[in-house]
Formats: structure tokens, sequence, C-alpha cells
């Protein structure tokens, strides 16, 4: 019974494709699997958007929407319908095909890193032996979309925008990479459904999530980073923002090509949220093993969830980095963390089971981290002061 | 330790948010307009014009009792000008005898009116307070704000719902002058009385 | 004589080795590159100008190098009309300047007619009116720290809280004076009502709320590593250039300059109270925020010492003239620390009813005029940083 309902939506795949002939029983697997991605994950999108909302409102001290149905559970609804119905303005200069094919690009490719996300046990779309490699193609293909966004709208506030975003998104791209390159080399594989299952053991009741591990901590919190910067999301939204002098890449859009940024935004905020999990936070499985019967699925989109939850906080809370300080934090000080971060890694393995190695390599991490911090900061004079008062 | 500032905004922020669910200091949304905040009394929308009803049932009584004597001094010291007076031709007695002049029109503007409250401050016969309705849009953008003598007219018992302490000393006041106006009334009718009497007496004591 | 010898360049280290011409402004920046600007006119449709207000700019690249700040957008004739009606009818007018502090406005024209007329303030009206005053301060650099990190970028987080404690202090507003904002509350020679004691109970309990706010604020923002690499070092403003354009209030205290009116002028009652000026070493965005918030707990110091020792009595004088007021002919010049900075009136009187010259000193405006010297050579991301700490209202900035 557990196992069917952990299985649930793996027999209801089989039983919808039994009424198909052999021969077209394979294809109409992976279609049905694919419509289902496509049905859940803008239904997700929808409730993030309420989410959002309703915490950033609760963070301010305010109730956020709560008019359009209860508690406002109708309101990305109306959302939805006020994008439709607007109209849809393509500036007279504008590239139109590339203009059209840009929102339509990033959608594509946000949707097609879920192909080799495990959503729970024995539930990937394809199983593929390098199915991270697959994920991070997949994932820069979402800058191109993104620059010809901007190129094509034929305003050179726009262009710069996009050209702000798109290099923001290539230095966050090379510390994304690196920081999963240390489970890639932790794990042995660079199929998540072999590193999800790498991280499905028990010790004492515990998990062996690669987070509980000091490699494993320091390579989610630079993911985390880079994985914000990836969305341009708070504080990394400087290209998006709507107090700075430039507009943005997607100025030049109106109506439901504008959703759909805002939708490919959204998922694609899910797709490396659930990437994050299945690398760090071990994937479907459960936080302790007395959990276990707890279906796998729900405990993926959990963790998703709550990812999303640390999303939002992270929004309502700080304030915006400049872009060539948010460039500078990559390249000075996100990335040489991140290549020590692979050799900690190494030293852990090599140095074999027992406490001394947790020792070494927390010692090495919080060392670097804090000295490297402390220089940072005094660099550029920054600080907190103290105040005089006149006599 | 770099971070920390950041880890710090985010407790604080956090606990904004679960507070937001337990205490009202950190939810003080007031949803308008299924709920309201009662208007403190001191509160002031825009003027209206005070009448004294003998008759509080009947609505038509407010012409009589209105308190307006048409002095122009509101339309004089009201800063935007809002106010437009015509004063009548006749008199009829106000509340203690006199006869006085009535405004045949009264017309207040309250898009321009700023509730600055001068009015108020000097008129002299309290006949103009401030009243605290604030739901007053309309749909008819010529004539729809600019009320007219009748729309201004509230009652006594009215001024008294939304201004207690001030209607009670406002009254207060007016029953002291009416009797301070009586007691002078009294006094010289007694003083010509006596002085009728003191003239009849002459002539009756000449006459006999 | 003296006047050449500061006319020489000098160059300080505190502008990263930037040149400065003789009156210590940044010289002029020669763009690099192949020399076409960017000229773009931020406003006066932007969310973060504070209201209607245009600034061009020419970039080359991401710096500034020229910024033309254009205003008028919410011009209203206040002095003019003010030649036109009485004394009292200009004290709702000067509400609706810096429409974020009535009080204070209302304070410095009451100031300065009651200079004009030699009139004395009765002593309860006078703690009335620090009360009030420090109020005003209070609520005035709590939005203004939440607007500037609004500008930030923090979605408005901190803004929310500080507009949490405002409305505690508009609430306290409207029980006194009838409305939140514009309150038309202070007369010449004393102000319009007096506060009763429930009032002042009320007060003093909101007061003593207030300084955990201060703290959660502080908190909230003051190490937090990203507020400080966005504002440390930014928008530098030396002591001399500020005195020489004549920027007061804040601005000023966060240059270093020791230059409080409560304390120069010693305007009111205030030399009866105990509190301190904070003062700023660099000048920067960073130093201009945490001016603000430290002058916030001295405000809260100067109310707690008010609330306590306020007197009993009337607040004015009952037979002063409401109507037909025409003072002497002469002139005056009433001046107050407001929240923004130096706020003054210059009235002349010619002995009629109406005043003959009505002129307002807005310390927005003339804070403003040093706009472009802070901008040059910064990041464009950063004049939107640099406007917001000048905390302006424009409707003092265009009257």
């Amino acid at each position: 019974m557990i196992r069917n309902l952990d299985q649930i939506f793996v027999l209801l795949q089989h039983w919808l494709v039994s009424f198909l002939a052999a021969a077209w029983q394979g294809a109409a697997g992976v279609l049905i699997n694919a419509a289902a991605i496509v049905c859940v994950f803008p239904a997700l999108f929808a409730v993030a958007v309420w989410l959002e909302r309703k915490g950033l409102g609760r963070m301010q001290n305010r109730l956020g929407p709560n008019r359009v149905g209860p508690y406002g559970l109708l309101q990305p609804i109306a959302d939805g319908i006020k994008s439709l119905t607007k109209e849809d303005i393509v500036p007279l200069s504008a590239d139109t095909v590339v203009h059209f094919l840009a929102p339509v690009l990033l959608v594509v490719t946000a949707f097609m890193g879920f192909a080799v996300l495990p959503m729970g046990r024995n539930m990937v779309l394809v199983d593929l032996d390098a199915g991270l490699l697959f994920y991070f193609a997949m994932g820069a293909s979402t800058e191109l979309a993104v620059f010809m966004a901007g190129w094509s709208s034929r305003n050179k506030y726009s262009l710069l925008g996009a050209m702000r975003a798109v290099a923001q998104m290539i230095s966050y791209e090379v510390v994304l990479l690196l920081s999963s390159v240390v489970v890639v080399m932790m794990a042995g594989s660079l199929s998540l459904t072999k590193i999800v299952e790498a991280q499905n053991h028990y010790t004492w009741g515990f998990p062996h999530w690669y987070i509980f591990t000091p490699w494993g901590l320091a390579a989610f919190v630079m993911y985390a980073i880079a994985a914000t910067a990836e969305t341009n999301r708070s504080p990394f939204d400087l290209p998006e923002g709507e107090s700075e002098l430039v507009a943005g890449y997607h100025t030049e859009y109106s109506g439901f090509k504008f959703a759909l940024f805002f939708l490919g935004e959204y998922v694609a905020m899910f797709s490396i949220s659930g990437l994050g999990t299945t690398l760090f936070l071990g994937g479907w499985s459960a936080p302790f093993s007395f959990l276990t019967w707890v279906p796998s699925w729900i405990w993926f989109f959990s963790k998703l969830m709550l990812s999303i939850f640390v999303f939002i906080w992270m929004r309502g809370t700080l304030p915006r980095l400049r872009q060539d300080q948010l460039m500078n934090f990559a390249w000075k000080f996100v990335l040489p963390m991140c290549l020590l971060n692979l050799m900690v890694a190494a030293v852990w393995r090599f140095m074999g089971d027992g406490w001394l190695r947790w020792f070494v390599c927390s010692a090495i991490l919080i060392l670097a981290y804090a000295g490297m911090g402390w220089s940072e900061l005094r660099k550029k004079h920054i600080g907190p002061r103290s105040y005089r008062y006149a006599e | 330790m770099l971070g920390e500032g950041i880890l710090k905004g985010m407790a604080e922020t956090a606990r904004n948010f679960f507070g937001s669910y337990f205490s009202a200091d950190r939810m003080t949304t007031v949803e308008y307009p299924e709920q309201r905040i009662a208007a403190y009394e001191a509160a002031r929308v825009f003027p209206f014009l005070v009448y004294d009803s003998k008759n509080p049932e009947d609505a038509a009584d407010w012409e009589a009792g209105m308190r307006c004597v048409a002095c122009q001094i509101c339309e004089k010291e009201c800063p935007p000008k809002c106010i437009y007076i015509e004063k009548s031709t006749d008199k009829k007695p106000d509340a203690l005898g006199k006869p006085q002049f009535y405004p045949t029109r009264f017309d207040i503007d309250i898009s321009v009116c700023m509730s600055c409250q001068i009015c108020v401050e000097v008129c002299p016969f309290e006949a103009i307070k401030m009243d605290t309705e604030f739901e007053l849009s309309t749909d008819d953008r010529f004539g729809g704000l600019l009320l007219d003598r009748k729309q201004l007219a509230k009652s006594n018992e009215y001024y008294h719902q939304i201004h207690l302490t001030e209607a009670n000393g406002v009254d207060a006041r007016l029953a002291a002058e009416k009797a301070k106006a009586e007691a002078k009334a009294k006094a010289a009718a007694g003083a010509a009385a006596a002085k009728a009497t003191s003239v009849a007496a002459a002539t009756a004591g000449e006459g006999a | 004589m003296s006047q050449s010898q500061t006319h020489s360049a000098t160059v300080t280290d505190k502008l990263d080795g930037q040149k400065l011409d003789g009156w210590n402004r940044p010289a002029v920046i020669e763009p690099d590159g192949d020399g076409e600007l960017l000229e773009v006119a931020m406003g006066p449709h932007h969310p973060s100008t504070h209201g209607v207000f245009r600034m061009d700019v020419a970039l080359d690249g991401e710096r500034v190098i020229r910024l033309k700040p254009v205003f008028g957008y919410l011009h209203r004739n206040h002095e003019k009309i003010a030649e036109g009606v009485s004394y009292l009818a200009s004290m709702p007018y000067t509400d609706r300047l810096d429409y974020m502090c009535p009080i204070t406005n209302n304070w410095a024209y009451a100031l300065a007619v009651e200079k004009l007329t030699g009139q004395e303030v009765p002593e309860r009206a006078e703690y009335l009116r620090v009360i009030l005053g420090e109020l005003t301060r209070f609520q005035n650099h709590a939005s203004s720290i939440g607007f500037l990190i609004q500008e930030m970028g923090a979605s408005g987080t901190p803004l929310m809280y500080a507009f949490r404690e405002r409305e505690k202090i508009l609430d306290l507003f409207e029980e006194l004076t009838g409305a939140r904002m514009m309150v038309n509350y202070m007369r010449f020679g004393g102000c319009r009502v007096d506060a009763s004691p429930a009032w002042l109970d009320k007060t003093r309990r909101v007061v003593e709320g207030l300084p955990s706010f201060v703290d959660e604020f502080d908190r909230l923002l003051s190490s937090n590593e990203i507020l400080m690499a966005r504002t440390q070092g930014v928008g530098m403003l030396l002591a001399e250039l500020a005195v020489n354009a004549g920027v007061t209030g804040p601005m000023l205290r966060a240059s270093g300059v020791n230059y409080d009116i409560r304390k120069v002028d010693g305007y009111g009652i205030y030399n009866r109270f105990n509190f301190r000026v904070p003062l700023g070493d660099h000048g920067d965005v960073y130093d201009r925020y945490m001016i603000r918030l430290l002058e916030m707990r001295e405000s809260l110091t100067i109310l707690q010492q008010a609330l306590k020792d306020i007197p009993v009595g009337q607040v004015m004088d009952p037979k002063a003239k409401i109507r037909g007021f025409r003072p002497k002919p002469g002139e005056a010049y009433g001046r107050i620390e407001a929240p923004k900075g130096e706020l003054g009136f210059y009235l002349i009187s010619d002995g009629g009813p109406n005043p003959y010259r009505y002129r307002v000193r807005p310390p927005s405006l003339i804070n403003l005029t040093i706009l472009e010297d802070m901008c040059l050579g910064q990041n464009v991301a950063d004049v939107v940083l640099i406007f917001g700490s000048v905390d302006i209202v424009l409707g003092e900035v265009d009257r």
C-alpha cells in the first residue's frame, strides 16, 4: 500500500499507456510524462506567485492579496487573464521573428531541464547517463533567450539590460558548475538518479545527504548564491530592477509574452531548486529513516517549495547588489572558494573515514571563508562604523 | 564575519513573518470597507452648517433653525475661497430673538476645500462646524462635489453625535449667551417697568 | 586676498585621488572611450524620484559625466498665493510644502510671524511644539530611511516597518489636531488646541514603544553587508563644499560640520533639553543614513524629557488676534531645524493684512543643488541612491 502510494504516478502512467497498442506504448509513455510535467509546473508557478505575494506581504506586516477568491488564491488566475487580454505591442523597428521567439525559447529551455530531474523513485522522464551535463546545457540556453529579447527590441536600454543580465548569468554559470562538480566527484557519476541513490542511505537514522558534509555545505551555499544569480532573483536582480535606470531586457514586451518571461523565470527557479535538491538535499529521499513511508515525490516537492520559500525570504530582506559588485563577488570571492572546495572534497575522500576528516575539512573551509571575507571588506574599506557626537 | 549582517536581517524578517500571524502589532491591516476604524473625535473632513431644530423628527425644520447669519466672515477668511454666500434681503429672528439676515445661498466646493478648519475658527455664531464624513465620491464631476445649503445643513443632534465634547461646549456657550441676553432684557424690562410705574405713580400722584 | 588662497587646487585622498578644483568640486571628468555620451532623462515618471522630478544624465558607459536636475513640475505658486491672502490663511498652505512634516513647516512660519510682531508664546505651547516637532522628525527620518532602502531594492520591507510606526504617530496627530497630515496646528502666539492629559498619556505610551523599533531597524540594516557595500564610499560630500553650497540638515552633519539650528539658535525652549548632535566623518550615503538613525534616537531622548516636564497652562493668549491681523511694517526671518535641513520663512510686512513678500527657504531645493557634484564619476546605479540620501520632498523644492 505504501509502495503503491509512492509509485502512484508511475502506476497511473502504465495504466494509461496500456490502452494503446504495443508499438505506440513507448512514445505514448514519454508523451504522457512530458504532458504531466508541462501541467504540474505551471500550476506550481501559480502557487509560487501566490506564495510570493502573500509571503512578502506577511514579512512586511501586511496581508497579501486577499480579495480575489478565499485568501487571494485566485489571484494568479486573475493575473493570467489580465496578461492575456493586454494588447501585444511589438516595436515597429524590432526584429519580429527574434522578438517572437525569445520568450518561446526561454520557456522551452526552462522546461527541458525537468527532463532529467528525478522527482520520485522511478520518476525521471529520461534517465540519461550524463543527466547533469544535459541540464547545464539547457540552463545555458536560457541565457541565449535573454540576449535575443534584448537584441530584437532595438532599444538601447533593453540591450544594455540584456547584456548586463547575460554577463551576470555567465559569471554565475561557472560557479554553478564548479559547485556541482564536487558532487559529481564524490558520487562518481553524472547521472542524477545515481547521485540521489548515493545519498539515500542512513546512519543512526540520519541521511547521507551531501549537505551534511563540510564540503557539501560549502558547495550548497555557493550553489544557492549562483542559483539566485542565474534566475535573476533578489539580491541579484539588477537587470530587472524597477528603480534602476536601465529598464531591462523585457521592456518591449507586453501582454502574454511578458507573462511568458515571468513564467520562464519561475520555472527556471523551480528547475534550479530541483537540481539543488537532487544534488545536495538527497532528491526524493526522506530526512530520517523512520520517515521513509512517506511517498518520495512528496519529499521532493516539499524540498522544492522550501527552496522557493527561501528565495522569497531573501527577496523580502536583501537590497540589490550593483552590477560591478555582483561580478566582483562572483569572480573574486565565490570562484576561488569553489576551487578550494574541490580540493577540500579531495582531502575528504583521501583521508578515509573518521572524525579527523570532519575537523580538518571544516577548519580549512571556515578559515578560508573568514579570511577572504575579512580581506575583501577591508580592501574596500567597508565595515561598521562608530559615530562621534558634537561637543 | 561576512554574511553575519545578512543573516541578522533575515532573522528579523522571519520574526516579522511569524509575528504577523500572532501579534496585532505586526499585522496592522484594517480591511476597509468591511472593517472600519472609529474616527477620532477631533477628526475633520469638510464643513457643514449647524441648525437647531425644535422638532428633531421634522427634517424640513432646518431652514428655520440654521444658525448662520450670512456675515460672510468665513467666505473672506477661507484660504482657497471655496465658500460662496448670497445674503438675503429680509431678516428672520435667530435663537436669541434678534432679527438676522440668513443665507439664501451657501455653496461649498469640496473639491477645492482643504479642510483647514479656519472657517470654523472665525465663525462668531457657531454656525459652521467640521463634519467627519469622507465617503463623498460621486460620478457627477460638475455638480457632485458642490454642496449647497440643503446638503450642508445638519442638525445639532448630528453635531453631538460626531463631536460630543465640542458640541457640549458650544451648547454651554450659547446657553450662557442666551442667559446673559435674557438677564439683560429682563433688567431692561424691569428698569423700563420701574420707570413706567414711577412715571404712572408721579402722574397719578399729580392727578390725585 | 584670502579668496585666492582658497582657490588653489587641492587634491585630497578622500575622493579616491579624484582631482578637485579650487572650490573643492570634482573637476570636469573627461569621458574615455570613443567619446559618445549616452544621454538619458530619468523621470519625471520614475518609480524612485520621490515625486515628479527629472534628471538629465549624460553617461560614459556606467559613469556619470553630467547631471542636470530639472524640477518645477509641482510648482503651485505658494509664495504668490501668500501675497494675496491673510497671514492666517497661509498657514494651511505651509502644511503642503514639505508634506511629510507639516508640523515643522507650521512652526517655522509661526516663528517668522512671531518675530515680525514680537509675540510671546506660552510655555505649555512651546513644550507642545517641541513634542510634535520631534515626533515629526522621527517619522520623517524613519520614512526617509525606508525609501532609501526601497530604492536599493529590498522590496520595501524596511519601508513598511517605518510606516507601521508612522501610523502610530499620525494617529496621535489626528487625535490632537483633527487631521493626520495637514495639521494646521500652530498659530501666531501658540498652538491652536490644547492637548488633553489623555493624549499626553497616549503619547508617552507610543514613545515608550519606539526605541525597540529603532533597535529593530538597526538590527535589520546597519550591519547588512550588501547595504554597506552599496552605500559606503558612494556620493561623498566634503565638508567645505557642503558649507559653500549652503547645505544644511543631516546631510551637512554627515559631512562632519557641527551645525544644528536647535543648538545654534536655541529657538523655542530647545536649550532646556539634553540632546547630542551626531556627526559623520565621511559624508557618504551610509553616513547620512546612520546620522538619520542616530537623530531618531536623539529625538526620542528629547521627547521623553519634554513629556516629563510639560507644565500646565494655556496654549494661546486668548486676546491674540486671529482675524484682522495686521503686523507693523518690517521684515523678519524665522528658521528652524526641520527634519530636512534649515527651513526658513522670510516675511516683509507693509502694515496690511497680507504680507508684501513671503519667501520660503526650502532645504530640499538648496540641498539638491549639490546633487551633480556628488554624482560625478559615480556609477549610474548609485545616482538613485545618492538622490535618495539627499531626502527631498518635491512639494518643498517646487513650492
